[in-house]
This record gives structure tokens, sequence and C-alpha cells, in this order.
């Protein structure tokens, strides 16, 4: 999966009245260029942390916080996944896309679909 | 002496004999690590002796027989393991005439190069492997310039190296009927650190951009073991020529300038003159081949330097030659592009048209390439959808502003 992480300016950019439409005619061109290369299987761009909402059970009662979820400098902005044969393909992809020029990406595997036992309920 | 002017005089012995040094233990042990961990054994015994000896008159001399006797006490220490008196009695021969020979050891790099860039090691370690074993360059450095985890460069080095021991891969010099092959896997793996290192964008001082510098003293060396052929020649003029023009493809600002729009007055000259010596010396042999037509094609370029033109007939006609030696996808789109700028554009995209298509997906050279023909035919609309592919292809961001600002 590619995680690109951003921070506050690196989400305004994309809002930007002018780096905006800049970046996004990047991003789109690369987005083209990679689903061109028929390797995308999903992926999203997120709206900005402050919109987002943090949920956590505890003791039976649910709490919403509102975003971000936490006092850090980087977000999640967005995400590709992605099938490749190799991590260096997949290091290749993350390069070429112009969020690694000014923010960062994370190349992370996907976890093989392991031996995952639905856990036994009682009767 | 002091401890740093010590410092700099190992520097200089690793920096001029780190390869001969390593090449001559690994030739006679087989053990590229072995000989290795041996040398560093022997500079830190350097690092002690020389500020109270002095540097001795042969230092790399001195550091083989350093490094020979840590390696002779080692492997008897395993034999005493194995209880091979045999072998002891071998190594012990073996340290008697040192002491009296070494002084002038024979040059086993190219054996050590044609080891590196032999069939049963991985494609990807090659490079890094020439590099550590052969220039002395420290893995993690080799990692930054890969753009690999050191971690990850360090394992790859590590069991390209276990493999030359347990396959004792035999460090010699291929035979007549194997050499041609063999020596192009070593133009590959030089060539290789040239590109990595050519792509990198316009910050010349990354260890990234250093890995092409490194690449043309690899060539060096390699021009010094195999003069009489003509293709070693070849592709270190087509390495320098490229490194001539290093500085002009940035502006000061970073930005990028396509070849011909570049100020000749930025190019090096010392470097495209001795491009031009190698493919005189080259041309002697009469035997063309892959490298020394792409050191032609770029030597075309360099006259634009004097004559203040581009000779894209002369190009076109090389790149013919070219793509009937080395049809790789470069070439074809390199030749259709010289079709196009000697006048032909229709002929030029009918030429790119005739790639493959599965080749060119995710070539981005490709993409600029097509773009650039069909704004040359007046189709502007098609030319800024090629540029679409290509600014999603590159990853050198200066690449990406520059097509950006063609598509307006």
């Amino acid at each position: 999966m590619l995680i690109f992480h951003g921070s506050k300016a690196d989400f305004d950019r994309r809002t930007d009245p002018k780096k905006g439409p800049v970046f996004w005619s990047e991003f789109m061109a690369y987005l083209q260029a990679i689903q061109n290369a028929g390797v995308v299987i999903a992926g999203a761009g997120l709206e900005v942390p402050e919109n987002g909402k943090i949920v956590r059970v505890r003791d039976g009662s649910s709490q919403v916080q509102d975003g971000p979820y936490a006092e850090t400098k980087e977000s999640l902005a967005g995400f590709l996944l992605i099938e490749v044969a190799s991590l260096e393909v997949a290091l290749d992809w993350a390069k070429k896309s112009p969020w690694a020029t000014h923010a960062s990406v994370e190349v992370r595997a996907i976890m093989p679909p392991g031996d995952v036992r639905a856990p036994i309920l009682p009767a | 002496m002091n401890e740093s002017a010590t410092q700099s005089a190992i520097e200089t012995v690793v920096r001029q004999s780190y390869g001969q040094i390593v090449a001559y233990l690994a030739a006679r042990s087989g053990d590229v690590a072995g000989a290795e961990d041996a040398l560093s054994d022997a500079f830190l015994a350097a690092l002690r002796r020389w500020p109270v000896d002095g540097v001795p008159d042969k230092p790399e001399a001195w550091l083989l027989r350093a490094a020979r006797n840590r390696q002779i006490d080692s492997a008897r220490r395993d034999q005493v393991r194995l209880r091979s008196s045999e072998y002891l009695q071998q190594i012990a021969e073996e340290a008697q005439t040192m002491a009296t020979t070494i002084d002038s050891f024979p040059d086993e790099r190219l054996k050590l190069l044609f080891v590196c860039a032999h069939p049963a090691i991985d494609v990807a370690a090659r490079t890094p492997l020439m590099l550590q074993t052969v220039l002395g360059i420290d893995a993690a450095r080799i990692a930054s310039a890969f753009l690999v985890a050191p971690k990850a460069m360090s394992q790859r080095l590590v069991r390209a190296k276990t493999k030359i021991r347990d396959a004792t891969i035999p460090f010699r010099v291929p035979e007549p009927q194997e050499w041609s092959e063999r020596l192009a896997f070593v133009f590959d793996a030089i060539y290789a650190a040239y590109t990595t290192g050519w792509e990198s964008g316009s910050d010349s001082g990354s260890t990234h951009a250093a890995l092409a510098e490194e690449a043309i003293v690899l060539c060096r060396v390699l021009v010094t073991l195999v003069p009489s052929e003509p293709e070693t020649h070849g592709l270190l003029a087509l390495m320098l020529h490229c490194q001539a023009r290093r500085k002009a493809r940035h502006s000061s600002e970073g930005r990028f300038i396509p070849l011909d729009r570049q100020d000749t007055e930025q190019w090096s000259r010392p470097l495209m003159e001795e491009a031009e010596e190698h493919l005189h010396l080259a041309a002697a042999f009469d035997r063309m081949g892959r490298f020394q037509l792409e050191a032609a094609i770029q030597s075309v370029h360099a006259r634009r330097a004097v004559t203040g033109e581009t000779d894209w007939q002369a190009i076109a006609l090389l790149y013919e030659g070219l793509v009937r030696v080395a049809p790789g996808i470069g070439a074809l789109v390199g030749r259709a592009v010289a079709l196009a700028q000697a006048g032909d554009p229709v002929t030029g995209l009918k030429a790119l048209g005739d790639i493959p298509a599965d080749r060119v997906t995710t070539y981005q050279p490709y993409w600029a390439a097509r773009g650039h023909l069909l704004h040359l035919l007046g189709r502007n609309s098609d030319a800024r959808a090629a540029w679409q592919r290509a600014i999603g292809l590159t990853d050198d961001p200066a690449l990406r502003q520059y097509l950006m600002e063609r598509i307006g």
C-alpha cells in the first residue's frame, strides 16, 4: 500500500488557489499513469483530519471526539492499494508520485492471507 | 606523525589500492568477505602502528602483508578444527614466499570484476558489489545512492559474497568463447551505476549523483585492465560525454533544461576531450558496438559546442545502427525522435507507433517523445495527452515542472 502522509501545509496545498491547480494536474497525471499500468486495486484521498471523528468504546459506552486524531505533525492524506511484483516496483511508483516531492509516501506490504479462523461462539 | 596525518595516509591508500588488495586476497582464498575483513583489520593495525613507526615506504605492501597474515591466522584456526595438516603446510609455505615477493603484487581486479558480474550473482547485487569491493565504498553510502535501506543493502551484499564463497565462483578471466557475454555483464553493472546516479535531479552534491562519478572511476579502471576492448572505451566515452553536461542540465534555480537548449559554455571541455580520445581509441579497432554507437550519438550532440548546430541526420543514422545492434526501448525512442528532428516527424511518429504497446506503458521517455512529435505535427491536444502520461510517470520534480509548462 502506498500511504500518503502530509503536514498541514501539504493539505493546504491541495486547496490553495495558486498551488492547488498545479498540484491536482500533476497528481491526476500520476493517477492516470499508475492506473494505465494496471496495478491499482483501490485508492482514496482523504479530507483534512480536522473534519474527522474519533470513536472509542469503553465500558460499554461510546465516545465520539472531533479530529484530528492526535497532535501529530503529519496525518494520513490518502492511499493507493496496488499489486506489483516486488517492493522495488512499489518504491518506484511511490517515487513517481508528486506527493513524494513535498510530503512523504510510506510503502507497506499487505499481510498475507493467513490462517484466520473465526472465533468459536458459544452456542 | 599525528593521528590525522595517519588517517589521511590510510584514506589515500584505501582510495588507490583497496580494490587491488581485496582482489589479490580474494583471488587466492575465494572469499571476498574474508578478504575485506582481513583488510579492515590491517587498516586498524595501520592506525595503531603508523603513528609510531611512520608510514611505510610501500603502504600497500604493508597492508597486504598484514591482511594476509590475518587471513592465514583465521584459516589456520579453521583448519585446526578440520585437522587438515596438508592445508596448514600450504599456508605456511605461502606465508614464507609472500614475505619476500609481495612488494609488487599482481593486479587481480579484472578477475574480481568478472566475479562481481558473474551470472550466478543476483543482477541487483552486481553493481553494489563492484562499488564496495573494487572502490571500497561502504554499504551505507551505496545504499543511499541506490535509495535502498542500509540494512537491505548490507544483506544483499552479504548474500552475494556468501554465494561467491560457497559456490566457489572462480577468480579467473573468462575463456574466449564466453568472453564477450561475460564482459557485457561487467559493462551492464558499471553502466547501471552511471544511469542510477544520472537520474538524480539537480542536486549534484547528493550521494546519488556521486554514483555517476564512481561509475566513471570504475570504467577508467576497466579501461586500464582491458585496453584492447573497443566497447570499454565506448562505454567510458559515453559516460564522459553525458557527465560533461551535468551542470548544464539544470538552471541555477534547479529548472530542467533539455539537451538542445543547454548552454554549451557550461559543458565541461576536459570531459568532452577525454570522451573523444576514447572514441578514437575505440575506432582504431574497427569493431563497432552498442556503447561506441551511443557514445558517437553523444559526440554529435557535443559538436554543437563548436558548430552551434546539431546534425540530426547523423544522429538518425547512428540510431539506425544502434537499433540493429541493441534494439532496447531507449534506442527505439531515440531513433524516432532523431527522425523527427531530422525533418520527418511523420516517420518519427510512425516509428514510435511501431513499438509494442506493452513495452511503453510505464516508459516515461516514450510519452515525453510522443508529446514532442505530436506537437511538431501541430496536434496539440494529442500532444498534451501524451505529456500528461509523461508527467505522471516521472519521479524527477524538475522534469515534471518542465513538462507542466509545456502543457501550458
